[in-house]
């Protein structure tokens, strides 16, 4: 190669990094800088908030809004914990149930896998719609006001389904023919020879339904009316929309709430403490959220 | 005829473990996805509590009658199929554009770094994003305003100005999920044979000649895959995003109503499941019928990369 050559292509790859730092710095920015922001005015004094705004820096750092979250927790403590048992149950027993329906559709010997596959893969294609759906649930199953509602709708996703069994997919038949010339049963040849092979999958789509049970408010906001039953992410939203309603029912008092108490600072505490187990969890359990797309994207 | 009966008995004692451990999530689905659709009945029915979904008296088609004539349809169907459209465009686009530049720019530890910065607005709730942008947008308190009042500029009062919120959608919708197409396109990227990069350079191409005669088109099957899939669901809005950014605003429901929000409107607060009800099955027909539509024409043109 002649050297002018080599020296344009030496000026191209520069040219390259330049745009690629400039560009994948400045979206990263933009990806973190409202995370800090939130973080900021969750330590802003309340006043400063209401003369000056939000601001990228606190005006004037106070823990204010935090300290009134420690004080009477009772509320963010009942919600916390609603989130945290639907989702230990939601995605134990939701993974549980994935893990075992994916492999029997992966069974080739299983005479009608396609056509059960077929059952699953046509609701992602055609449903009811929310009417039918919610009043069953109201009406018909009178889960209204219960923890159940938050869990047993949202069970099994057959999104997941789908993908558990193209992980599975990759176990070799020959482990079940043989153990099943060994004489072991279907039920034991999954719980003691395909779980364990299976741990990386597990870990994958286990996160994804404990994030998405963790994040959801959706059930809620169809619900659950009880504040006792309330989930963390739907506990945010009330304070978002009712900041005086959500304060009294903190302070536990019925009048006039003093104008000087946490409120527009409060709003942004309350949403790094609904967010925070998350973020804090984030640096470790990020790989396996890459290591499950990244199966997606090869398997297509 | 007793035949076939026979090996049918036959099989149900020869697969009854497999069957039974497949049984709950085939009840579950029954009871949550099938039982629910017979409940379309009640798009033709003047629904009352007391009657319940059988008891309560036909009216035929009334319910989408009401529901084309007041011009609702044509607006919550178009507002959802833009926005659809422009999550897809713009989100695939950037995607595609900084899984190429984390390959190609950096070293390991950059590329973790940015790679985490990018998808860490996918692993919070909408409702937390919903708190983001009041953060930003308060006519009191928003950042946004902070900073025009103090260069001296008046306050925009953007919760009450609905020609703002297709861009702040657009926004928000591609900031959240840029970091998941980013993996998978760098994934897509990392399993191209580096065989191809070397002859392209022995060819004399520099970076950008390779990067578009190589990269791109073998990003092609990643991408077409990913458009179907946001094609088949063109009609389905993202109830959770419209929801908590722009929730019971009715100043904004011009720019921002999308059938999913339409359909909980009318179910939540006017209580009017008939209608309600008919939007829904409007909504899945025609996301049905869009489904099909675009499998059968990847079908003809390319078996292998039809979805079924």
């Amino acid at each position: 190669m002649s050297e002018v050559a080599m020296k344009r292509k030496q000026k191209d790859k520069l040219l390259l990094d330049i745009i690629g730092y400039v560009v994948l710095i400045a979206l990263a920015l933009i990806c973190i800088v409202p995370f800090v922001i939130i973080l900021s005015s969750s330590f802003s004094d309340e006043e400063a908030i209401r003369m000056n705004g939000y601001t990228l820096i606190p005006s004037i750092f106070s823990t204010d809004a935090y300290r009134m979250i420690f004080k009477y927790p009772d509320d963010i403590l009942q919600s916390y914990a609603v989130t945290i048992t639907v989702t230990a149950i939601g995605t134990a027993v939701g993974l549980f149930l994935t893990a075992m329906t994916a492999y029997v559709l992966c069974r080739k010997d299983f005479k009608w896998r396609n056509h059960f596959a077929f059952y699953f893969f046509f609701t992602t294609l055609f449903s009811g719609g929310l009417v039918p759906w919610y009043l069953l649930i109201v009406n018909y199953l009178d889960m209204k006001n219960t923890l159940a509602a938050l869990i047993i709708p949202s069970l099994v996703n057959v999104f997941y389904i789908m993908v558990m069994r193209a992980f599975l997919a990759g176990i070799p038949d020959a482990i079940s023919e043989s153990a099943k010339i060994d004489g072991a049963g279907d039920f034991r040849i999954f719980m003691s020879l395909i779980l364990p092979l299976s741990k990386p999958a597990l870990a994958t789509v286990g996160l994804f339904l404990a994030l998405g049970h963790w994040n959801d408010w959706y059930s809620a906001l169809l619900f659950i009316s009880d504040d006792k039953l309330m989930p963390l992410q739907y506990y945010l939203y009330q304070m978002l929309g009712n900041l005086d309603g959500m304060r009294k029912a903190m302070l536990g008092t019925g009048g006039v709430v003093d104008v000087n108490i946490p409120g527009e600072n409060l709003k942004m505490a309350m949403t790094v403490v609904a967010c925070g187990p998350i973020l804090f969890a984030y640096p470790f359990i990020q790989k396996y959220f890459v290591q499950g797309l990244t199966i997606g994207a090869v398997k297509g | 005829m007793t035949e076939r009966r026979h090996t049918f008995w036959r099989d149900i004692v020869k697969y009854r473990t497999l069957l039974f451990m497949i049984s709950p999530a085939v009840l579950l689905i029954l009871l949550f996805s099938y039982v629910p659709m017979a409940g379309i009945v009640i798009a033709f029915k003047q629904f009352d509590y007391k009657g319940g979904i059988f008891g309560s008296p036909w009216i035929g088609f009334d319910n989408f009658k009401f529901f084309f004539q007041s011009g609702d349809a044509w607006r919550v169907t178009r507002n959802t199929a833009l926005y659809n459209i422009g999550f897809m465009v713009l989100g695939n686009v950037l995607q595609i554009a900084s899984a190429i530049l984390l390959f190609e720019v950096g070293g390991k530890w950059f590329r973790k770094l940015m790679q985490s910065a990018l998808f860490l607005p996918y692993f919070i709730s909408w409702v937390v994003v919903g708190s983001i942008a009041y953060n930003f947008f308060s006519y009191d308190v928003g950042t946004i305003n902070s900073v025009l009042t103090s260069f001296g500029m008046e306050r925009i009062d953007i919760y009450n100005t609905p020609s703002y919120w297709p861009y702040i959608l657009l926004f928000f919708h591609t900031w959240k999920f840029l970091g998941y197409g980013t993996v998978m396109y760098l994934a897509a990227i990392t399993a191209i044979d580096t065989e191809m990069y070397e002859a392209a350079e022995i060819d004399g191409a520099n970076v950008f000649q390779r990067i578009m005669k190589v990269t791109v088109p073998n990003l092609a099957p990643t991408f077409i895959i990913l458009m179907l899939l946001a094609v088949g669901n063109i009609f389905r809005g993202d109830f959770g995003m419209f929801y908590n950014m722009v929730g019971s605003n009715g100043m904004l429901f011009s720019a921002t109503d999308v059938i999913d929000t339409f359909v909980f409107r009318l179910l939540m607060d006017t209580n009017d499941f008939g209608m309600s009800s008919a939007a829904g099955v409007y909504q899945s027909v025609l996301g049905f019928v869009t489904i099909l539509t675009v499998n059968y024409a990847v079908r003809k043109y390319d078996k292998d990369r039809a979805l079924f």
